[in-house]
């Protein structure tokens, strides 16, 4: 059983299709990838996935249960976590912080705790700054634990959002083009950490990414999408040659020189 | 240039500030009327904020001027245990004020329609109007309940605000304003117009007399008395202020404020976290809506108007959204300067006007000075410092602690995964 299975995704924006009849299967400890041109609705199947959006038609299902329909900090406590295409950190909080805010649903101090100070409530805390330490540590961006995160340079907020995504201790994690805004070696740096990712934590991941360069040297199994349907799947030595995947990116005449 | 001075600004030497406590307490033992000398004892509590000196010496200076020394050399004097008590009640509801619309970041404009539930409550229960609706002649409640209505006011306060809060979850930004506005609007109607079929408020008569809170047979209706609780419930309000700010729940709150998006991705319900601040903000002014409804004896609609709510946001925002110890000053600077410093000046003006000196044409009347003072108070403070009086900042952690911390001998949460692994890799 697939760890995560999107079936048949319909969502229309009045007379827009954005997904149209999209099913996307996500083995557990896969690196995947969803491409397309620019519009192709792969934004808009990441909102659905994470509950942003609920499907006109179709399902979700998350080791096997329907997640269709549940809040987005509902899903994020069920194990999926995403970052953002255009950073979405805190900026006026600490990196320390951003990355605690991640532990919240981990977390169980109400307001009665909170306000009478208990134990429990000081243990937890204390726990919680800890794992975010050791989070901005293992992602290399300690040294600047106590900055505002809307003071860090563009690579550093990149990685404290991951850091603040693995704070929700997640199953499958979703990188909204995580590669973004960067130069070359920049990128290679991005896609070894990504590999480590898979590697060292036995995490999910699902890539939306527009460099190809990382796309193809990172997945395992890629998903294209095209005008809101799916166009093509497999892996990427069968993707590089899909003549339908060449003539979505570049036009019916490319297609025709491969 | 200002900038830079502003950043090696060490802090106040302590002999400062001391001399500074001593000077003005003495000034105002000896010139009992002195205004100047009351607003300088005042002000040492900013001085003392700034001091460069240890926490635990500054709140011990700081409790010692509250406690003993302004009692000491003002107590005798009614107008300034009764300007310090308002400043106090004031305070306390900006703090309210201060998680709604600082740290949640949620427009509230009706912030006064829990301060008058509060007060309300006390007032009901307290003189014989309950038994306009309540049969069997329970009510006058003595004095003696002033204390547990604290806390009622604070529940029925809080009640409002989840009542408030869950119609307008969905509203943003500027149609929250209107929609807050307009139940704080309705409460004051409602409760201006609640004396008809069942007479539960008697509607803009209001109600009296309300009783002094009493303890142990002892009457405290005295402004000294006054001054005392509201500064014993005012210790009690920041210091929940200060455990929600770096609390899993204050986090909820910045992170709601700054992004909705990315907060509910992290698993942050937006529903429970705004509700938590409406509630919590409201049960604030609650709390001091029964201090207000003893202290004044007598209480009506009029008391409880937008102008008010309004009054407390821009102490709110003039002393540093988000910022508990700007607000406190936001809240003193502006209740200080309503309801003390700008009569003083018409005072002033007048008595030079009437001895000669000055002669001033009719539309120049004093008076009317207030709001223009007022107003430019504001605009200079929105230009010079747009961020409040003392802006919000967030805590260092002690990153030294953390890294000694017993809880970091194993790797926590999903790192913990790491450890499956034969190699000791450490970052």
């Amino acid at each position: 059983m697939a760890l995560l299975e999107a079936k048949n995704l319909t969502k229309r924006f009045g007379g827009l299709v954005a997904n149209q009849d999209v099913s996307i299967s996500i083995e557990k400890g896969s690196i995947t990838a969803v491409i397309g041109p620019n519009g192709a609705g792969k934004t808009t199947f990441f909102n659905m996935i994470t509950g942003f959006y609920e499907p006109d038609e179709g399902e979700i299902l998350l080791n096997g249960k329907s997640i269709k329909g549940l809040r987005p900090d509902q899903i994020a406590s069920r194990g999926i976590t995403r970052t953002f295409q255009n950073i979405r950190l805190f900026k006026e909080m600490t990196a320390l912080e951003n990355v605690m805010v991640g532990v919240h649903s981990r977390l169980s101090a109400g307001l009665l705790g909170i306000l009478f100070n208990t134990k429990r409530v000081r243990v937890e805390e204390e726990k919680a700054r800890v794992e975010a330490y050791q989070l901005l540590e293992y992602v290399g961006i300690a040294h600047i634990a106590n900055e505002a995160a809307g003071s860090l340079p563009y690579g550093l907020q990149r990685r404290l959002e991951i850091a603040r995504a693995m704070a929700t201790n997640p199953e499958i994690i979703l990188l909204d083009e995580p590669a973004a805004g960067m130069n070359p070696r920049e990128t290679v740096e991005m896609t070894d950490f990504i590999r480590k990712l898979k590697r060292e934590l036995d995490l999910t991941i699902i890539l939306i990414e527009h460099d190809m360069k990382l796309v193809m040297g990172l997945s395992e199994y890629i998903h294209v999408l095209d005008y809101g349907r799916k166009i093509a799947e497999g892996t990427p030595e069968q993707i590089r040659n899909n003549p339908n995947v060449i003539e979505a990116y570049l036009g019916k005449s490319a297609s025709e020189v491969s | 240039m200002a900038n830079l001075t502003w950043k090696t600004f060490k802090g106040i030497p302590l002999a400062l500030t001391l001399v500074w406590i001593a000077g003005f307490a003495a000034a105002l033992h000896f010139m009992d009327k002195s205004v100047i000398a009351f607003l300088g004892i005042l002000s040492s509590i900013v001085l003392i904020y700034y001091t460069n000196t240890s926490k635990a010496i500054k709140m011990v200076i700081g409790a010692a001027v509250l406690l003993i020394v302004i009692p000491l050399v003002a107590g005798e004097n009614r107008y300034y245990m009764e300007v310090a008590s308002q400043v106090g009640i004031y305070v306390a509801m900006a703090l309210g004020l201060n998680i709604v619309v600082g740290f949640a970041g949620l427009l509230d404009l009706g912030y006064v329609a829990f301060f008058a539930a509060g007060a309300y409550a006390y007032a009901i229960f307290s003189t014989s109007q309950a038994n306009e609706f309540i049969a069997g002649n329970l009510f006058p409640l003595s004095g003696e309940w002033f204390w547990p209505f604290l806390i009622v006011g604070l529940i029925v306060a809080a009640v409002f605000g989840v009542l408030l809060g869950l119609p307008v979850l969905r509203v943003k930004g500027d149609y929250l304003a209107i929609v807050t506005l307009g139940f704080g609007e309705i409460i004051r109607i409602i409760f201006n117009n609640l004396d008809k079929p069942i007479n539960i408020t008697n509607g803009p008569q209001g109600i009296t007399p309300i009783p002094s809170p009493e303890l142990f047979g002892i009457k405290m209706g005295t402004p000294f008395f006054f001054y005392f609780i509201v500064l014993f419930v005012i210790a009690f309000i920041v210091l929940a202020n200060i455990r929600f700010e770096h609390s899993r729940l204050g986090r909820a709150w910045i992170a709601v404020r700054e992004d909705e998006l990315a907060a509910q991705s992290m698993g942050i319900s937006l529903l429970n976290t705004k509700l938590a601040a409406f509630a919590t903000g409201a049960s604030f002014a609650g709390v001091v809506g029964v201090i207000f409804a003893a202290k004044q004896t007598f209480i009506d609609p009029t008391s409880f108007t937008l102008m008010e709510s309004i009054g407390i946001l821009v102490m709110v925002i003039l002393g540093g959204s988000g910022s508990i110890p700007g607000v406190v000053l936001g809240a003193a600077f502006v209740t200080i300067l309503q309801v003390q410093l700008l009569k003083e000046f018409s005072n002033f003006l007048h008595s030079l006007q009437q001895s000669g000196i000055i002669n001033l044409p009719n539309q120049l009347d004093p008076s009317k000075f207030q709001r223009l003072i007022f107003g430019i108070m504001l605009i200079l403070a929105a230009l010079y410092r747009p961020n409040g009086l003392i802006p919000a900042k967030r805590k260092k952690n002690d990153l030294d602690a953390i890294k000694a911390s017993d809880y970091g001998k194993e790797k926590l949460g999903i790192l913990g995964k790491l450890s499956q692994l034969a190699s000791g890799k450490q970052s």
